[in-house]
């Protein structure tokens, strides 16, 4: 590289650049002084009464955003912002900023994990006299396993948008071909014998796709059902944990086998979308997850197996049921100085009436399922969800929050145990699952490892 | 992919007829092959996302992947739809008023670490590369209580002022290693026509450090553009940044692959932009400075 001569760098040229460059920073620190008197946004705008709302990206918040002009047309006095964040920001974000007060949202979006945990400690806002006073609502009409979820001593602290279970999705066409059945209420054997016999790895057709992606919503969930539905438990009554009880192992042993010998490739890393993406293009024969997925195994444009997959229950063995249980709701920070305007948007958006908006608008296979009974009631969303609208209520409505398991257990929830702690602890013993997954470790060298974490969990409630 | 690739230097090489000097040839291609294949490795996953962004996500999700498709520009309409105008703006506006500060402060402290040193020069040269070595999610819970205590959530300035102090000591080393190469001799110089020091500095040396100014520049502003956990952290939905604005496309349920590709294109741009228009500068910084 050429060295600059001295006599080079004094120049008019260079001169104007040096003060170009400080005319720059002038404007830069002119435009500092005059945005400190705005609302601390660049390009952003002020309105009357703005109702800030962190939502979770999904399709059907996405269609809520959509129609949120109509309801501020309906509402002059009220402009909405949304903060749109994928599952984990959101989560955290939102955790921060009710815990501490920080004020930045008038709605937050959670589910039932946190809203009675919340409402314990006094971060959330009673909504029950909100939900009185609200002419024409109707909460009575809310899934009552839903409803019950979200309140506490009694109480609404959050309201439903859509409600989950989990169910078993299979390929009508693939069973049909193998001369296979799908009993109407399968056990977990009878799913392992048939995903033996419709996977062909040469062909890199799967026999079943489940979660193995560590994480305490990712494999965790449908991993739990099994441990539930298997007998097995997190904790006995007395908070000690049970996870190297045979039970829990049995069931262990059964969901890495069977995603290890039938399963999708790289298990170890499949989450929803994966398995979403795997099951719409074909290769794979099962796929045993959350109920929304019937909307996108259902649309042409993400799925290339419309109309030839068929939908049924969670398989159980020692338990009636097994479905999970899982709602994104509304709820109100107690901090937020606008309650009532953010009322307002929140009963507009989880009422009767938003649902024939949505389904007169944006199609009716877009409506939130799960949340409102009436909603299985709508003639155009019976036909349009004929194939999963009633296994997917009847999941929802069977699902047993408050006894997942056969044993006594002093905790709730079916997916997750509805305990601060859960997160982390969920997350670190799918870790070590997701390794026997990936054939890492053995199940019992798991489970003994995961043994540990759940004790130190559980010594701190006994 | 990989094979093709890695024979295409090897059959265009000419052959030569000096045979002593032949094998010296082996070197350069192996190097060059290498070369490409880095290259590629590294280009390929921005060239994916680039295709994704014009496709269906039907499309985006074929297994095997393919690369015959018909374009369409949807996912950019959806991506402005969901508007991404404030989130560019506030950006814009943290990424260049930072920088611009940076510039401002980082400039003199380099200059009287480096030509006019100080007493403890190392040690405040430390002290400055120290504010680097604490991971920021160590020091999120504080960050966030104060800024939680001032009442300056959700405020494009209080990125601002992060954004500065993050990049601050970087472009304080990076100058400094800048400011070294200049020659006493020119300052002397100065001096003896009388110049005053701030005369010395705007007309002798920033002239002559100018190409490590935008090298320094260009690092900030990538820096900061890119900087998603403050953001995430401390804005909600007046001072969002791009990145923010990206992540609401990520979903565990249903389909957004070509859509964030579209808008990941998207954010990357003004970037790519920035870094052509520098090219020259920057290439010119680099091998002048500290970081050959």
């Amino acid at each position: 590289m050429r060295r600059r001569a001295p006599d080079e760098a004094v120049t008019p040229r260079r001169l104007g650049r040096a003060r170009f460059l400080l005319a720059l920073l002038g404007v830069a620190l002119l435009g500092m002084v005059a945005g400190c008197s705005g609302a601390g946004a660049l390009g952003g705008e002020a309105g009357a009464q703005t109702v800030t709302v962190a939502i979770v990206s999904n399709p059907q918040m996405e269609d809520a955003i959509k129609l949120a002009p109509q309801f501020e047309a309906e509402n002059p006095g009220i402009r909405l912002r949304f903060v749109s964040l994928s599952e984990n920001e959101a989560r955290a974000k939102i955790t921060a900023s009710v815990a501490t007060g920080g004020g930045e949202f008038d709605a937050v979006m959670i589910s039932n994990y946190e809203t009675p945990q919340w409402a314990q400690n006094g971060w959330l806002t009673d909504l029950q006299p909100m939900v009185d006073a609200t002419p024409g609502y109707d909460a009575a009409d809310f899934v009552p396993s839903v409803r019950n979820s979200l309140s506490y001593q009694g109480h609404m602290y959050a309201v439903p948008f859509y409600g989950e279970s989990s169910f078993l999705m299979y390929r009508t066409d693939l069973f049909a071909q193998a001369g296979l059945t799908m009993p109407a209420n399968p056990t977990w054997q009878q799913v392992a014998d048939m995903a033996a016999r419709l996977t062909d790895k040469s062909k890199g057709k799967a026999g079943i796709c489940l979660r193995g992606k560590p994480g305490w919503g990712e494999m965790m969930a449908p991993f739990n059902t099994v441990v539930n539905t298997f007998g097995g438990r997190w904790y006995d009554p007395q908070w000690n944990a049970q996870l190297t009880s045979p039970q829990f192992e049995q069931a262990s042993q059964f969901y890495v086998d069977l995603v290890r010998n039938y399963g999708e490739p790289g298990a170890a890393q499949a989450g929803f979308s994966e398995c979403g993406t795997q099951f719409g293009q074909g290769n794979a024969a099962m796929w045993y997850d959350a109920t929304s997925a019937a909307g996108t195994v259902e649309n042409p444009d993400e799925s290339t197996v419309v109309g030839r997959v068929g939908f049924a229950p969670a398989p159980v063995v020692a338990t009636p049921s097994s479905g999970w249980l899982y709602t994104w709701s509304l709820a109100i920070p107690k901090t937020s100085p606008r309650k009532d305007a953010t009322w307002k948007f929140m009963s507009w958006m989880t009422s009767k009436q938003y649902m024939q908006r949505v389904g007169t608008q944006l199609g009716w296979t877009s409506l939130p399922p799960g949340s409102r009974l009436s909603t299985y009631q709508i003639p155009q969303y019976q036909q349009a969800a004929a194939a999963f609208g009633p296994t997917v209520l009847n999941a929802i409505q069977s699902a047993n929050p408050q006894q997942p398991t056969v044993q006594p257990v002093p905790y709730q929830g079916v997916q997750f145990l509805r305990i601060p702690e859960f997160q982390d602890l969920g997350t670190r013993v799918s870790q070590q699952l997701s390794a026997a997954i990936a054939g890492q470790k053995t199940v019992r060298q798991a489970l003994e490892q995961s043994q540990e974490y759940a004790s130190t969990v559980g010594e701190s409630y006994q | 992919m990989a094979a093709t690739i890695e024979d295409a230097p090897t059959t265009s090489a000419p052959a030569r007829t000096e045979g002593p000097r032949r094998p010296s040839r082996v070197g350069p291609v192996l190097l060059t092959t290498l070369t490409w294949i880095v290259a590629i490795g590294f280009f390929f996953p921005v060239l994916w996302m680039v295709l994704t962004a014009f496709k269906s996500e039907n499309a985006a999700y074929t297994d095997p992947p393919t690369l015959i498709f018909s374009p369409t520009l949807e996912q950019f309409r959806a991506v402005f739809d969901a508007g991404i105008g404030p989130y560019l703006a506030n950006s814009l506006g943290a990424t260049a008023i930072s920088t611009a500060l940076v510039l401002v402060l980082a400039t003199p402290a380099a200059f009287a670490l480096s030509l006019r040193p100080v007493e403890k020069t190392q040690d405040v040269l430390f002290f400055f590369i120290s504010t680097k070595m604490l991971p920021v999610v160590a020091a999120i819970v504080p960050i966030y209580v104060v800024v939680n205590e001032i009442r300056a959530l959700d405020n494009i300035w209080t990125l601002v002022v992060l954004y500065t102090a993050m990049n601050l000591p970087i472009a304080v080393w990076m100058m400094r290693s800048f400011f070294l190469e200049v020659p006493t001799e020119l300052l002397e110089a100065a001096s003896i026509d009388g110049a005053s020091l701030g005369r010395t500095l705007r007309e002798v040396v920033l002239p002559i450090i100018s190409p490590g100014i935008f090298a320094t520049a260009l690092i900030c502003v990538i820096f900061a553009w890119n900087e998603f956990f403050f953001a995430v952290n401390l804005t909600a939905a007046n001072a969002g940044t791009v990145p923010v604005f990206l992540v609401g496309f990520i979903t565990s349920e249903g389909l957004y692959w070509a859509r964030l590709s579209a808008a990941a294109t998207l954010a990357a741009l003004p970037v790519v932009l920035a870094g052509w228009f520098a090219q020259n500068k920057l290439v010119q910084g680099l091998s002048f400075g500290a970081v050959k």
